[in-house]
């Protein structure tokens, strides 16, 4: 009964506002993320030697560097250039640039399977370079690299919990101050985890429904 | 005699050491169907693929109408791109669009007509090569004869002055060859330019105007078809002819 109480008067307020600053998190730096990572998966596939150069670069160091290193350098480190950013900020440009690193290498793979041939149809057709890329490839490419990218989005709702170490207090952080006050960890680290579970499978099902509306025939994922 | 409508000049193509095309040039009048023939490797694709530049030629030069074609420029290439119809082997529909769209799409986007436009233009070329009730399958519900059908729509779409042909049927199953050579047989009859690469012997025999045989990156002996298959001047034409003949008779 008092575990009840607690759970109902205490845990259950914070958490919930610990969710709900999570999503927050999640949403924005999912969307960016995704269109970042398209941009330089495109980047690394068709841009100039220079460009692809520079994409290559930018994925060494996002994917290769800590994640929460990454964001102590945003939060704490680039104040030293008198650059603030509040915690949620900081958070959202963490997540967003170590995301995009991720995706890219789904959509540079997707981007190199479509087959040569589309590109000297659309080619022989008037279309642009820019025009191919965007109406002929990446459309194709996008279908091929969702399985990988919806699994980056999974990723990504998970490590949203080191928010609360740049003192951005989301659902793992106020299950921290809640267990410490308390010494109840088991509890509230369980309801913690039952509340990431609901966000992954929510995601799994959005994006469930995401590809089956994308499915057209000759693109679909068969289990052999 | 009427100026050409298409000419190339002198094509030159190399892959490393191995040289496709050595200076290779041709000519096609209004309303011909020029057949270029000749064993793999001949450079028949690669020259094809030159004149609309999707492979950049090294050294050669590009008419259309009298006009000469500088490739380096993007607006001119993609002008000059948008009137030359281009069929491949493996016809390269846009895998994630239907017939239709297929067809509409360089529509809407190169030639910037509206979708309404686009979509009556597209459904009239979809009925003229046969296809009016497929229009909203996906190329991978269609059949390898039904696709190219859709690709000579997609291209007849944008009015082009010239086609270039690929060897269209030679990814198709016997029964489906004569589907697509009767779709290009009637673009013929009504006055389409067409450069074509094919080993349909019997089909180049009955209707093209000029045989060009080749090999080695270089044109050997081009002529009627009555000269080519029945006394070409170069032996290697004569012995080419032959065999192709004997290959194909079973499909007259």
């Amino acid at each position: 009964m008092e575990e009840w109480l607690y759970i109902q008067n205490e845990a259950a307020p914070a958490l919930f506002r610990g969710f709900w600053v999570s999503v927050q998190l999640i949403i924005p730096s999912a969307t960016l993320g995704l269109l970042l990572g398209i941009l330089v998966g495109i980047l690394r596939v068709f841009g100039n030697r220079a460009v692809s150069a520079a994409a290559n670069l930018y994925v060494t160091l996002f994917r290769g560097i800590p994640l929460i290193v990454q964001l102590f350098v945003w939060y704490f480190g680039l104040p030293y250039w008198n650059i603030y950013l509040t915690p949620f900020t900081a958070a959202i440009l963490g997540f967003s640039l170590c995301s995009a690193a991720y995706h890219s290498e789904y959509i540079r793979g997707a981007l190199l399977s479509i087959k040569r041939g589309q590109m000297l149809a659309a080619h022989s057709l008037g279309f642009t370079r820019t025009q191919t890329i965007f109406s002929v490839i990446l459309p194709q490419a996008m279908r091929r690299a969702l399985p990988g990218c919806g699994n980056e989005i999974i990723y990504l709702i998970k490590y949203s919990s080191l928010a609360y170490m740049i003192t951005c207090i989301e659902l793992t952080g106020e299950g921290k101050i809640l267990a410490s006050d308390s010494f109840k960890f088991t509890e509230v680290f369980l309801l913690v985890g039952a509340c990431y579970l609901v966000m992954t499978t929510l995601a799994t099902l959005l994006l469930q429904a995401l590809e089956a509306r994308l499915r057209l025939p000759g693109f679909e994922h068969r289990s052999f | 005699m009427e100026e050409p409508i298409l000419k190339v000049e002198g094509i030159k193509k190399r892959y490393g050491k191995k040289e496709i095309l050595r200076g290779t040039s041709l000519s096609i009048r209004r309303g011909e169907l020029k057949i270029l023939i000749g064993p793999s490797g001949a450079g028949k694709s690669t020259l094809l693929q030159c004149i609309n530049f999707l492979v950049r030629p090294d050294a050669g030069r590009v008419w259309l109408e009298g006009k000469e074609i500088h490739h380096a420029q993007g607006r001119e290439l993609h002008h000059y791109r948008q009137q030359v119809g281009m069929i491949f082997q493996d016809f390269n529909l846009f895998d994630h669009l239907t017939a239709l769209r297929n067809v509409e799409i360089a529509l809407v986007k190169v030639r910037r007509m509206s979708r309404n436009e686009a979509h009556d233009r597209a459904m009239a070329e979809l009925e003229r090569v046969g296809l009016g009730d497929h229009v909203q399958k996906y190329p991978a519900q269609l059949s390898g004869g039904q696709k190219q059908r859709v690709s000579i729509a997609r291209a007849l779409a944008m009015d082009p002055k010239v086609m270039l042909l690929d060897e269209p049927t030679s990814a198709l199953d016997p029964e489906l060859i004569g589907e697509v050579l009767a779709v290009i047989r009637d673009l013929g009859e009504l006055g389409m330019t067409m450069l074509m690469a094919t080993h349909q012997i019997a089909f180049a025999q009955a209707l093209a105007n000029e045989i060009v045989f080749m090999e080695d990156g270089l044109i050997v002996e081009a002529g009627p078809p009555e000269k080519i298959f029945g006394c070409a001047e170069n032996e290697r034409t004569r012995e080419f002819c032959s065999k192709v003949m004997e290959l194909y008779t079973d499909n007259r």
